[in-house]
């Protein structure tokens, strides 16, 4: 009698069946998701593997190994690829009361098949000393001949500029985007090429005064510890477009359930860790992008910008746009 | 018609099972190429009306610009080393190859970091003289003329090789003749050893051009519109596979083109050293003064080929390599290697069975096989890797079907989502590579060498063993070294096939320089190099000793 103790939390331990895990397709580089996943790990005890890739070759790949994809959850850089995928019948609706509660209505699939998880906004950056803040107001108004061989962005083969046109789109139609399209390419300082953090680096060369780039380049420069990249990064300053209308540009990292998921209870628990306070805290510190739910704690560079107003567009609609984007911009001669 | 099927009955077991490996390896190529019977909408009359014609114009004047400055870069200095001596002369044979471990992307990151308008170099310029920007002129590395820099740096090295182990191999006989018959030195170069050269020289070429279209890194973060770029904006931006795959056949279709108009453009020339005796080529001191320029000519290609891009990151990577090193970087070094060395291994395997399945049993089956084969190489690695996953998860689906059935279990996916998956593509997009050396070798061993070991009664297998091996030696060594070299610095196929918690070195370099995380990026960039430059030197010792082996 002695051992009852013992033998009642022996009946309590759960029977040691195959080692439960979760299997990602990530589009989404390992550094900036694998920590989060390692702390999932140790609280749950169930595996994280990865593959990262480029999404849409992610997406090929589960399409083609079709219902024996061993993958449970596809994760992306941009809402656009998450309609792709859900339109390829590559995911599946969840119903998920947690999930449901904390992420915003415009931040995911109006049916549930995939989730937004951290918020990236596309904004004006602009020279410290050359450009002063009160010239400032839109996107739209980037296409004013006023700023001819300014400005800086990079290829529209890159799916940030892709979203960005998207949007336009909804709120403009297709006629007014392009002719839009034609003003910003007028006014463009160089042939695109490079990366964000390029076009932040031609600003503070004097290259151009003005540039479209994505929040967590900025941030990242900033406090990457380089003492050229922080220099170029302090030269520019941030300006929140269409504060007096729509709002800015924004898109999200997101993730859905793939159709074949096996382990899709685990896959589920793993969304919604990603949700948690806890992981949207890490998003901030680590990948400098905004919580996709309220009541965290912003990372200190991010708070330096100050609050802003975001496009309320249901992002499902960039994914819809994004062809229709990539060829006005091809016919546009947005290179 | 008839003879072939005759021929076909005759070929032994082992031929027969070469063409069945070689033709499954096609697959991938002919599931590119089979996509331009499906309908992909309206996309290619868009792509007609709108950038179609850039992408063309500007994959030419890259192929164009390359050739051009990579024929010269890799002819040259081969000519000089091999037939004069000078002033470092020796170090400069190897040292020559070295670009051969750079990655064109990374080459093409670390001169951007250095001269871009950003960069210390310009920023420097405008500190010292107060100039703004816009107050000088300085070139944009970025541009079509950068990148055929930057691509000609690090691929001249395949002409290079090519040109120097064909020159090697011309018998001084040869040079002897010609100057008796009143050619001057140099002349004998240009009128003799350069033609006997030719076909070798011509190869080399045909892999840089190959390997230039097929580049996306380079072109891709320089901003050139290229049919490659195009291929991806097709797929990611339009949403389009099909088309995609469609423009990567008519790719394929012109690279067809160029191999059957070279073919055709040697068709009656054979180029076999007939005499059986073989002087060393004398190699011509060149004193003091002379030398420099020689030594001048030749260290430029190492120095802006390796050297500065080397030390760039060198300079990048003390700043972070103790972060970048963390516990795992060991084992993407290893998975690194292993896959290269296995690939590398079976290629040059597989080469020699076609190569000598071909030599065995002349004639249009394994004629075409060959060509085909080599295919892959011009193909972007994304395609090929799509190319693989159709075939190899139909398989999947299929075996897992029959299992469930037999089992009752269900086993999931076997071979795609795992490491062979990943060397079957790089077989079937490096294959060129080890093909290519395999034949030139086998072309280069007279008919006669077999008839004789005919008549000492061997034969198949035996005589392959007995008699070519060993005169093969260093061009198989050569197709080893030249795949394990790709094969390290091989992204995009690895990036979408590779299994769970899989990572190489290309990967690690690729996700940290794809976020501009340069600095970071530099250790994994400087490990693919390090791991490339032993072998890369082991091929220049192989290929000298190879002059004394001829004898």
């Amino acid at each position: 009698m002695r051992y009852i103790h013992l033998i009642v939390l022996l009946a309590l331990i759960p029977p040691a069946g195959p080692a439960q895990e979760v299997n990602v397709y990530s589009g989404r580089k390992e550094a900036l998701i694998k920590p989060l996943f390692d702390e999932y790990t140790k609280e749950t005890g169930i595996r994280v593997n990865l593959v990262t890739g480029k999404a849409d070759a992610l997406i090929k790949r589960l399409e083609l190994e079709g219902e024996n994809s061993p993958a449970d959850l596809l994760l992306t850089v941009d809402a656009g690829r998450l309609y792709r995928a859900k339109e390829l019948g590559l995911l599946q609706a969840i119903t998920s009361v947690k999930l449901d509660k904390t992420v915003p209505e415009n931040y995911r699939d109006p049916q549930g098949y995939w989730y937004g998880l951290s918020v990236r906004a596309r904004v004006i950056v602009r020279s410290r000393t050359k450009i002063k803040p009160a010239r400032l107001s839109t996107y739209e108004a980037l296409a004013d001949p006023a700023w001819h061989n300014q400005l800086c962005v990079r290829s529209s083969s890159n799916i940030y500029n892709q979203s960005l046109v998207a949007s336009m789109l909804a709120h403009h139609g297709p006629e007014e985007t392009e002719s839009w399209i034609r003003g910003l390419v007028g006014n463009f300082a160089r042939d695109p090429k490079g990366g964000d953090r390029d076009q932040i680096k031609a600003v503070a060369a004097g290259q151009c005064n003005l540039a479209l780039v994505n929040t967590y380049y900025l941030a990242g420069m900033l406090s990457s510890g380089i003492d050229a990249e922080v220099d170029a990064a302090e030269q520019v300053a941030l300006f929140w477009p269409n504060q007096d209308g729509r709002g800015a540009h924004v898109n999200v990292s997101g993730a859905g359930i793939t159709r074949s998921a096996r382990n899709k209870t685990a896959a589920v628990q793993l969304l919604e860790y990603l949700v948690s306070v806890q992981a949207q805290e890490w998003y901030g510190k680590t990948n400098r992008e905004f919580p996709v739910r309220d009541g965290v704690a912003g990372d200190s560079i991010l708070q330096s910008w100050g609050e802003f107003k975001a496009d309320n567009l249901n992002l499902a609609i960039l994914g819809e746009n994004n062809q229709d984007a990539v060829r006005a911009m091809d016919r546009a001669g947005w290179k | 018609m008839k003879t072939d099927t005759f021929k076909l009955r005759l070929q032994p077991p082992w031929v027969a099972l070469t063409l069945l490996v070689a033709g499954v390896l096609l697959l991938p190529v002919i599931v590119v190429a089979a996509s331009v019977f499906l309908s992909s909408g309206d996309i290619w009359q868009h792509l007609y009306d709108t950038v179609l014609a850039e992408y063309v114009a500007n994959s030419l004047l890259l192929a164009l610009g390359v050739g051009c400055l990579a024929l010269p870069l890799g002819v040259i200095p081969a000519w000089l080393v091999t037939l004069y001596r000078f002033p470092c002369s020796r170090q400069l044979e190897w040292a020559l190859l070295l670009p051969l471990a750079m990655p064109a992307y990374i080459i093409a990151y670390t001169y951007t970091g250095l001269l871009d308008v950003a960069g210390p170099l310009q920023s420097w310029l405008r500190a010292a003289f107060a100039w703004q920007y816009g107050d000088y002129w300085f070139p944009d590395i970025r541009s079509l003329p950068g990148a055929v820099l930057m691509l000609s740096l690090v691929l001249y090295p395949y002409i290079y090789l090519l040109a120097r182990a064909a020159l090697l191999e011309q018998s001084a006989s040869v040079v002897e003749v010609a100057r008796t018959l009143g050619v001057k030195p140099a002349g004998a170069f240009f009128k003799v050893l350069l033609p006997l050269s030719r076909p070798a020289i011509i190869v080399g070429l045909s892999l840089v051009l190959m390997e230039t279209l097929a580049d996306y890194g380079t072109v891709q973060y320089f901003g050139v519109a290229t049919f490659t770029t195009g291929i991806f904006r097709t797929w990611f931006g339009l949403g389009s596979s099909i088309a995609a795959a469609q423009l990567s056949a008519l790719l394929m279709l012109f690279v067809l083109f160029l191999i059957i108009l070279e073919q055709y453009s040697r068709r009656q020339s054979r180029y076999h050293d007939t005499s059986t005796r073989y002087n060393r080529l004398e190699q011509k001191h060149l004193h003091s003064l002379r030398g420099l320029p020689a030594l001048a000519v030749c260290a430029l290609p190492v120095l802006f080929g390796f050297v500065i891009p080397s030390g760039q990151l060198l300079i990048w990577g003390m700043q972070t390599w103790r972060t970048s090193m963390d516990s795992g970087f060991f084992t993407i070094v290893m998975n690194s290697i292993e896959l290269a060395l296995i690939t590398a291994v079976l290629a040059a395997l597989l080469a020699l069975a076609v190569s000598y399945a071909r030599r065995q049993q002349p004639g249009i089956m394994t004629n075409s096989f060959n060509r085909l084969l080599g295919m892959g190489y011009a193909v972007p690695g994304a395609v090929i890797a799509v190319g693989v996953l159709i075939p190899f998860t139909w398989l999947d689906r299929h075996m897992s079907h029959w299992f469930t059935l037999l089992s009752d279990t269900d086993p999931g996916l076997l071979l795609s989502g795992t490491i062979t998956i990943l060397v079957f593509a790089y077989l079937v997009r490096f294959l060129a590579l080890s093909l290519n050396t395999v034949d030139a070798g086998l072309a280069k061993i007279k008919p006669s060498m077999d008839e004789a070991g005919k008549s000492l009664g061997l034969s198949g297998f035996r005589l392959l063993r007995r008699v070519h091996i060993p005169i093969l030696r260093g061009s198989l060594l050569t197709a080893v070294l030249l795949v394990f070299v790709d094969v390290l610095k091989e992204l995009p196929a690895t990036l979408i096939l590779r299994p769970f918690n899989f990572n190489t070195l290309a990967v690690r370099t690729y996700e940290l320089a794809n976020e501009e995380r340069l600095a970071d990026a530099a250790s994994p960039a400087l490990a693919i190099v390090l791991a490339g430059i032993l072998p890369v030197i082991i091929l220049s010792k192989a290929i000298s000793q190879s002059r004394s082996a001829n004898a």
